[in-house]
């Protein structure tokens, strides 16, 4: 098997989830945000903020560099930032994709802050202002307790936040929304005006807020969803001369969530489904690219059996079963693999090179991914392979 | 007229190419069939190993491919006999292992990117394949090569044989019996030819065969007793003693080199039998060689008797010194249980408790054999009709091996190609002899009918027809017989591969309420569990079926496994099962036990689980720690599990531990909570608490149940 690679041209990309920056900038302090709204959605374990915010230049000169700031907790589990400019009124708006880089502010602030800056598209003129909408997703945020529980109990969950917008700039109003998945909260901490009503916690609005202010806050409630975390994924694709793809993905699944304690009682999880083992999970589903062919579904002591295929001429969806449920802190091992059509994903230039794309990520929906490693085998003879991906990644050629 | 000359001389040469080639398109065809008969299993469920022992076979495998020969051969198992561990390289029979790393490398030499898995799932199917190759060779030694490819074709699809040979039953028997049939073989051969070039083969055969499986006891004293029937019947000749020194010496000496053989060859009760007759052979050499040199006869009998007296008494003190002093062992236990049926079940029950070693039921001859059974008397006919050093061979291994076959189920394995073989002569003989009779008269006919000039010849045959009107008609009616015989062998076989035979054992199907295929893979369900979320140096207490198992799925270390080499540690076991939690507690505090795994039916239906095994749990524990006794489990010499169970099985450790909680449960429809579908009873203890141990794991089949070992309780 390893001659039998090595022959072979064989070109490793090892990507992490981390993101390594080199930046500079200076704070222009001629903001004013006139209206915040943010909306955190706890419903899962992968946590969604969308940010909106109406800003305003009141300084002199045309500006275009906004700053975002973050607790430092945050930045250590933010999976991905994003800002769209949002423009025209109403039903005909269209929105425009910034770019967003970390800085760091030269003037030290009150608090211990991360930075980063939205590069708009357009400078924004003295007394403008402008819509922006950021996307923070945040993963490995909450935080179980009880950090362990039985079989009969639900997973309760504390997310930490602050009531006010944490930013550089002046806010003149501002509410947040926390969307939780079920109306059961244990506790939450008030800072009025707080309003609950259903799944929804509304904190706000609050007027005039001073740059750096914060209110620190927390919500303890009930999260079910399944915390699924790939703890670590390998994925080989291996280019055949022959028309095929061999994709092979090797996961470490564990859940993630608060630790399973004491018995599993098989007839307690049979008989009462919904009370019992709530936060575990039994399936999962991958999502596979259409015209997928040979798919097998194993771990290192054979074939799961349970797992079924459904396809379309548009997408193809696994539903895979592990061989057991799985409680907080269990693992499973598990290998995916399928063939694809090579004229789908490979494609040739003029200038006589070949192309391969492919999406980047894992097919399984609602999954973290902590370390992904993806292995592009290519076929014999092939030489000066370069990866191209959106965002900065490690990688290397190994022969 | 040349040209028809070279016609003529080239018919004889052109029709033998042409039997040839027919010969070698069905040996093809038969090497074929025999291994793609095996690979229902592979079609049905996937490329996986069977059963229990296989997965130690596959484990030991996978060491020796990582590790090599020398870590292989010096590996010390810390996983399995906790706290004892097993020195695996002295303790097992390497050949199959070795033989599947080596087609390992050759295919990877090869660059063949397989995993060692389907090479170890594909090892027996292709050992029968070459099996059949054997039996043609021998069958054309022993009579002709019609037999050769009839023994062929029997043994290709025999169901004794591929009981133990199909894809992933990854067992030493799988290439043991290629092994003897070939020492076997080579030994007739040797005898036939009377060369030391074959003898030197057989002995090298043997080696083999005493590197792959324990049965190689079996070869070393038939050949033994062969040679003395030989001697006895006055058949010695110069050929049998070249055959038999050489191969006894020189594979005795080879069989040495295998760690767990060892000395046994001159240090144990059960090889002396060959170093007997061994000896007997010099002293008849040395009468031979005095025959010759005295012209006396007279003389020569008195010489005769002073000496064969001599040799025997001889022989006799050194036997009897040998075993008094202790050098020479006796006979093993198993050895025993061979001989005499009945010892096992009275001495050994741990050898007694295997399914595999009961006393064989006629159904299982008639299901392993079919029409064998009764071809087998006809063929030893045939071989008495035509008596030869290698028809005498051939006999003999028949009525020994069908003898075993009848003590223990497995050994028919051991059987089937000697039945085979002596089967296909009776089919090759008789189909020959009618065939033979159709085609003289068919020829006459012809003859008759074309040509007039040899009429005088075709009147007194066709007068020979009429003194038997029907012998054509009768000889077409017995080929047509035959012929259906046949082929209801091979529907028979057929069958008995698919239904019976290739089935892994760690994964069951059955059909569903819609006929759909149902799979409880139960098994690993529970072991991948095991491996997945348990401490990496957890011991796991389960009944010693199981051993393997575990380690080899579930990576984990075990207290037993089915290397049974320990008694006093299984049965210790077995006390633990048996005993009340309390007391089971300290037992299995004293073995450092983590985690106890036990085997229940009683949702499926699945009948071979612990509760039916626990009998013999009680027994095996029952014989080194007395207290544990077999009648405080039944009632009335009955074993029950429903209310009217001995009270003592109902607070055992290994009834709480099957049944703990099964008595909320609804098992089917229009029958009380606990109901056992195993049994067909309801359970008798439905409120089982436990103290000491915790459910950590049951399967979603409650096939296998795993409990956690919880610490002792603080004392203040």
């Amino acid at each position: 098997m390893e001659a039998w690679i090595r022959a072979r041209v064989t070109l490793a990309l090892t990507l992490f989830a981390l993101l390594f920056f080199v930046s500079r900038s200076s704070p222009p302090r001629q903001f004013v945000i006139s209206n915040a709204e943010r909306r955190i959605d706890l419903s899962s374990h992968i946590i969604n903020v969308h940010l909106t915010l109406k800003v305003e230049n009141t300084g002199t000169r045309p500006a275009s560099e906004v700053v975002l700031a973050l607790t430092p907790t945050e930045v250590d589990h933010l999976a991905m930032v994003d800002a769209l400019a949002i423009k025209g009124k109403r039903k005909k708006t269209t929105s425009v994709h910034l770019e967003v880089k970390p800085t760091e502010l030269p003037d030290a602030p009150p608090i211990d802050a991360k930075y980063f800056t939205i590069y708009l598209a357009d400078p924004l003129n003295s007394g403008e202002s402008t819509t922006l909408e950021v996307l923070y997703v945040f993963m490995h945020f909450l935080e179980p307790f009880p950090a362990e529980i039985a079989q009969s109990e639900s997973q309760l969950v504390f997310y930490h936040d602050t009531a006010l917008i944490l930013s550089p700039y002046h806010i003149k109003q501002q509410t947040t929304f926390i969307k939780t998945p079920s109306t059961k909260v244990e506790s939450f901490i008030r800072v009025e005006p707080t309003n609950r009503v259903g799944t929804e916690i509304k904190y706000g609005p609050y007027e005039d807020c001073p740059p750096y202010s914060i209110s620190p806050i927390h919500v303890h409630f009930e999260n079910n969803s399944p915390f699924a975390v790939v703890e670590e994924l390998v994925q080989e694709i291996e280019i055949s001369h022959w028309g095929n793809i061999q994709v092979t993905e090797h996961y470490t699944l564990v859940h993630a969530g608060a630790r399973h304690k004491g018995v599993f009682s098989r007839v307690d999880y049979q008989s009462r489904q919904f009370s019992n083992g709530a936060s575990s999970f039994r399936y999962l589903l991958a999502r596979l690219p259409a015209r997928v062919h040979s798919v097998y579904y194993r771990d290192e002591i054979g074939n799961i059996s349970s797992s079924h295929l459904r396809t379309n001429s548009l997408k193809s969806e696994l539903e895979i079963e592990p061989r057991y449920p799985l409680f907080g802190g269990w693992k499973a091992t598990f290998v995916i693999g399928y063939g694809l059509p090579l004229q789908d994903f490979l494609f040739e230039s003029s200038d006589d090179k070949r192309y391969l794309n492919f999406t980047f990520g894992c097919p399984l929906i609602g999954m973290v991914v902590d370390k992904l490693t993806i292995k592009v085998v290519l076929p014999e003879g092939s030489t000066d392979p370069s990866p191209v991906v959106p965002f900065p990644v490690e990688h290397r050629l190994e022969l | 007229m040349s040209n028809s000359s070279t016609s003529d001389l080239l018919k004889p040469f052109k029709l033998k190419t042409k039997q040839q080639e027919l010969l070698i398109s069905i040996l093809c065809l038969v090497y074929i069939l025999a291994f793609i008969t095996r690979l229902f299993s592979v079609l049905r469920y996937e490329s996986m190993i069977h059963e229990f022992d296989p997965y130690f076979n596959y484990r030991t495998t996978l060491y020796l491919t990582q590790h090599g020969f020398y870590d292989f051969w010096n590996w010390f198992d810390y996983e399995s006999w906790y706290p004892l561990g097993r020195i695996v390289g002295g303790t097992l029979y390497p050949g199959l292992m070795v033989t599947a790393a080596l087609i390992y490398r050759l295919l990877h030499f090869l660059r063949f990117a397989v995993h060692i898995r389907e090479v170890c799932v594909l090892t027996a199917p292709f050992f029968a394949s070459n099996t059949t190759l054997v039996a043609y060779f021998f069958g054309k030694e022993i009579w002709d090569s019609g037999a050769g490819l009839v023994a062929a074709i029997l043994i290709a699809v025999c169901p004794g044989y591929i009981s133990r040979s199909v894809a992933g039953s990854y067992d030493n028997e799988g290439v043991a019996i290629f092994a003897l049939l070939f020492t076997f073989y080579l030994f007739v051969k040797a005898v036939n030819k009377g060369s030391l070039a074959w003898g030197l083969a057989s002995a090298f055969g043997y080696f083999y065969m005493v590197s792959a499986w324990g049965g190689y006891i079996f070869i070393i004293n038939l050949i033994p007793l062969y040679v003395l029937v030989l001697l006895i019947t006055g058949r010695y000749s110069m050929r049998l003693y070249v055959a038999y020194n050489c191969m006894y010496i020189l594979g005795m000496l080879l069989a040495m080199q295998i760690r767990f053989v060892g000395f046994q060859h001159v240090q144990s009760g059960e090889h002396m039998a060959a170093m007997g007759v061994f000896f007997l052979m010099q002293v008849f050499y040395f009468l031979d060689w005095v025959k010759h040199m005295l012209s006396d006869t007279k003389l020569f009998q008195e010489f005769l008797s002073i000496t064969v007296t001599c040799a025997v008494a001889a022989g006799g003190i050194a036997l009897g010194v040998g075993v008094a002093s202790g050098y020479i062992s006796p006979w093993t236990g198993r050895f025993y249980s061979l001989l005499d049926p009945t010892y096992a079940k009275d001495h050994i029950p741990i050898i007694a408790s295997v399914s595999e070693h009961q006393p064989t039921a006629w159904s299982s001859f008639m299901f392993d054999f079919h029409i064998l059974l009764f071809l087998f008397p006809a063929g030893l006919y045939f071989c008495f009709k035509r008596l030869s050093d290698a028809t005498i061979f051939i006999v003999m291994y028949g009525l020994t091996s069908m003898y075993f076959a009848g003590v223990m189920v497995r050994l028919i394995l051991v059987a089937t190609p000697a039945v085979c073989l002596i089967s296909a002569i009776a089919v090759s003989a008789t189909v020959k002899n009618l065939t033979v009779l159709l085609r003289s008269k068919n020829k006459v006919a012809q003859i008759g009918s074309t040509k007039g000039t040899s009429s005088a010849k075709a009147s007194s045959k066709a007068s020979l027809d009429q003194s038997q009107p029907f012998q054509k008609n009768g000889a077409m009616a017995l080929l047509f017989g035959a012929f259906y015989l046949l082929s209801r062998y091979a529907t028979h076989c057929t069958w008995v591969t698919s239904e019976a035979y290739s089935s892994p054992s760690i994964v069951l199907a059955a059909r569903g309420a819609h006929g759909n295929r149902v799979i409880f893979d139960d098994y690993r369900e529970a072991y991948f569990w095991l491996r997945q979320n348990t401490p990496p140096d957890a011991k796991v207490m389960s009944w010693w079926d199981y051993g393997y198992q575990i380690t080899a799925m579930g990576n984990r270390t075990v207290i037993v496994d089915n290397n049974t080499w320990n008694n006093t540690h299984i049965a210790t076991v077995g006390r633990a099962m048996s005993s009340y939690e309390d007391e089971a507690y300290e037992i299995i505090r004293s073995l450092d036990v983590d985690y106890v795994l036990v085997v229940f039916g009683g949702v499926t239906g699945y009948s071979s689980d612990d509760i039916n095994k626990f009998l013999w749990m009680v027994r095996i524990g029952g014989g080194v720690f007395p207290v544990i006794k077999e009648p405080d489990y039944l009632v009335n010499g009955e074993y029950r599990v429903d209310k009217g169970a001995a009270p003592k099985m109902l607070n055992c450790l290994m009834y709480k531990l099957s049944y703990y909680r099964f008595g909320e449960m609804m098992t089917e429809y229009g029958k009380p909570p606990g109901y056992d579908r195993a049994r067909g009873v309801e359970i008798g203890n439905k409120d089982i608490k436990l103290e000491h141990l915790e459910e950590a794991f049951t399967t979603s089949n409650w096939i296998v149940r795993i409990y956690k070992v919880k610490p002792p309780n603080n004392r203040w």
